[in-house]
């Protein structure tokens, strides 16, 4: 039996068959000409075949998709035989002798190019013209096409990292699980896990060189793949099926054994996301991502459009806190109208908060739509800003909170200098929110996207914990009892949630998916035993020792197979 | 050459959906079908097959563009062509 170790990201045990995504497709070197043996009326019938079969695909999963996948699906068929893109290809294979792979790589880049200089809707499309011109390539090569496989029955997905773009193919009900090579706990892969309930395992090196079909054992908390699964493993496969079904509920009241409150709050990037964690009991919003919002957005939207965006998240939570976060852009999601695409270090350079200085303006508007939206709901609208480095930003931020009617501001504590500093910080601000997966990152000075550092990049690591703890008594230094809450995924872990609730912090936010889970370990913990196990962390060597310390004083974990 | 002229009724404009349809419709059709905005210049005329060219087009609601075509069943498919562009698709 053989066996990969990665790291656990989103838990769950399963068993069943892999496919492979397929790597992305290269580009094909300027300059290809065609092949000595290929005259340019083959080159030109074997590209309108290649553009036909692409266009039969995708046509095919249209007839299959529903609503706007479905409209997006057919659109998207229809380019594949499109004759503008098709006619300048042609012409590059007759004109310039080049191979139809390069030719219809260069039709597709001017297309493209075109859409997306008429701005508005036409760019958004622009990114779908080069996803049509990487499967006819890949059609024209012989290669699998890009993206997640399309089957009708479930498979385990095995890829080197997934993208944001990839959620919106990834169907639940067919992947049954991930495991990649590359990434991180933070990678996107994880974030996209956990919001979809799916086990994940990351950073398993060799899984990619499993052959498609194989069948396997995944466990999803203990970050392992197995290959040719025990009778133990598939009991514990069916056993999860059950204990998934529990740990589905949250009972809507974040406490500890003996009653210490700590609301458990859910992370969202939409009205949608909203809808869901208000149906899974999530107490409020500890984090939403109003990037997320625009993200497919090449200009600024209007304030109108944007508190339209906001007043839909708030809807779902009436007289609950919402934590709205302005606008996070930059490293790993870059908006065009905010952020410099060549920055040599984006995850160090101008973003979140920061775009302010280069882009005055964006932040005063948001602002401005956040307080409109605000006026017209019940929601108790609190707002923070990301990558706040100092006091002094805090106390900007306050008084642009101030100026727009915004009545509770606080800070993301996310740099390790805000989380020193923070008895100053909060003195401008009316609380504070650890953004742990970045924290990690500028603690560690690790590169979250990174799987060979995944080791690093994990919020278990001493040194982490210790600026958690050290934010919160900065606090209380400040006297006023400014509330300090976590809502990166470390909170979304229920042993280190424990962890964090005895470190102090107040309320805890997570995917929507997570709060069930967390919310029943936490009842089984006193907060003094939290206390307890929150020293034993602080006091392990490495974070290996400090998750493992810790998860060995708390069975339930390994009882419900989290 | 028999040509038509129509209003765009669709509120997006000739994109999105609306062009996905029109461009298929006009894939379908026995001749071959052009577009062009009213009063520009015949040779700037685009294959209304095109779902990129419609794009580029950048027909919104309420514009007036130009159909054309050649050949046997050329008005028959102009006419069901204008009456496409004169549906708001977007309704449906």
């Amino acid at each position: 039996m053989q066996n990969f170790q990665g790291v656990g990201v989103s838990p769950g045990r399963v068993i069943g068959t892999i496919r492979q995504m397929p790597k992305p497709v290269s580009e094909p070197p300027s300059g290809e000409q065609l092949a000595a043996s290929t005259t340019a009326e083959e080159a030109v019938a074997g590209l309108k075949a290649a553009a036909q079969s692409v266009h039969d695909e995708l046509k095919a999963r249209a007839d299959k998709a529903s609503g706007d996948g479905k409209a997006v699906l057919e659109a998207t068929a229809l380019m594949a035989k499109d004759t503008m893109l098709l006619k300048s290809a042609t012409k590059l294979i007759n004109n310039n002798g080049s191979s139809a792979e390069r030719a219809i790589w260069e039709a597709g880049a001017s297309v493209s190019e075109m859409l997306h200089n008429l701005g508005g809707y036409m760019a958004e499309r622009a990114t779908d013209v080069l996803d049509v011109r990487a499967r006819i390539v890949a059609e024209l090569r012989g290669v699998p096409a890009p993206g997640i496989p399309a089957s009708d029955s479930p498979f385990i997905l095995v890829a080197e990292d997934l993208a944001p773009a990839d959620t919106a193919t990834l169907d639940p009900a067919i992947v049954t699980a991930l495991v990649t090579s590359g990434g991180g706990p933070q990678s996107h892969t994880a974030i996209i896990a956990r919001s979809l309930g799916l086990p994940a395992v990351v950073a398993a090196r060799g899984v990619d060189e499993i052959p498609d079909g194989t069948e396997v054992f995944v466990d999803g908390a203990a970050g392992s793949l197995s290959l040719e699964p025990t009778e133990e493993q598939r009991a514990a496969a069916l056993a999860w099926v059950e204990n998934a079904a529990t740990l589905s509920v949250f009972d809507g009241n974040g406490t500890t054994a003996d009653g210490h409150l700590v609301p458990l709050l859910a992370n969202v990037g939409g009205a949608k996301d909203a809808a869901a964690a208000a149906a899974l009991g999530a107490q409020g919003v500890g984090l939403f991502r109003t990037e997320f919002c625009f993200l497919e957005r090449d200009t600024e939207p209007t304030v109108i459009e944007q508190a339209a965006a906001y007043r839909g998240v708030f809807d779902a939570f009436p007289g609950k806190k919402v934590v709205l976060r302005t606008l996070d852009a930059g490293a790993d999601k870059p908006l065009p109208f905010l952020t410099d695409a060549t920055e040599p270090n984006p995850a160090l350079g101008v973003r979140g908060y920061r775009t302010d200085f280069t882009t005055p303006g964006v932040l005063e508007r948001q602002l401005e739509a956040i307080a409109i939206a605000a006026d017209e709901t019940e929601a108790e609208v609190w707002v923070m800003a990301p990558m706040i480095s100092t006091a002094a930003e805090a106390a900007r931020f306050a008084s642009m909170c101030d100026a727009a009617g915004i009545k509770t501001p606080g800070v993301m504590v996310e740099v390790p200098s805000a989380a020193l500093t923070s008895a100053s910080v909060l003195r401008h601000v009316g609380f504070a929110s650890l953004g742990t997966n970045d924290l990690t990152q500028y603690a560690m000075a690790a590169d979250r996207q990174l799987g060979p550092l995944a080791e690093l990049n994990t919020p278990w690591q001493p040194a982490v914990l210790r600026l958690v703890q050290l934010t919160v008594a900065g606090s209380a230094e400040e006297g006023n009892g400014k509330p300090v809450g976590v809502c990166g995924e470390a909170a979304a872990d229920p042993a280190l949630a424990v962890v964090l609730v005895g470190l102090g912090v107040s309320t805890l936010s997570m995917t929507a998916r997570s709060l069930a889970a967390v919310g029943t370990v936490l009842k089984t913990v006193t907060l003094e035993e939290a206390q307890e196990l929150a020293r034993l962390a602080l006091s392990a060597p490495d974070a290996l020792d400090a998750k493992a310390w810790v998860r060995a004083k708390l069975p339930i974990l390994e009882e419900l197979g989290l | 050459m028999p040509e038509r002229t129509a209003t765009i009724a669709s509120r997006s404009g000739l994109h999105a959906r609306p062009a996905a349809i029109f461009a298929e419709a006009a894939g379908e059709s026995p001749v071959e079908v052009t577009i062009a905005m009213a009063g520009s210049p015949t040779d700037d005329a685009l294959d209304a097959a095109s779902i990129l060219s419609l794009m580029t087009l950048g027909a919104a609601k309420g514009d007036v563009v130009v159909l054309r075509a050649e050949g046997d069943g050329a008005d028959a498919a102009l006419d069901s062509l204008v009456t496409l562009l004169e549906t708001d698709l977007d309704a449906e």
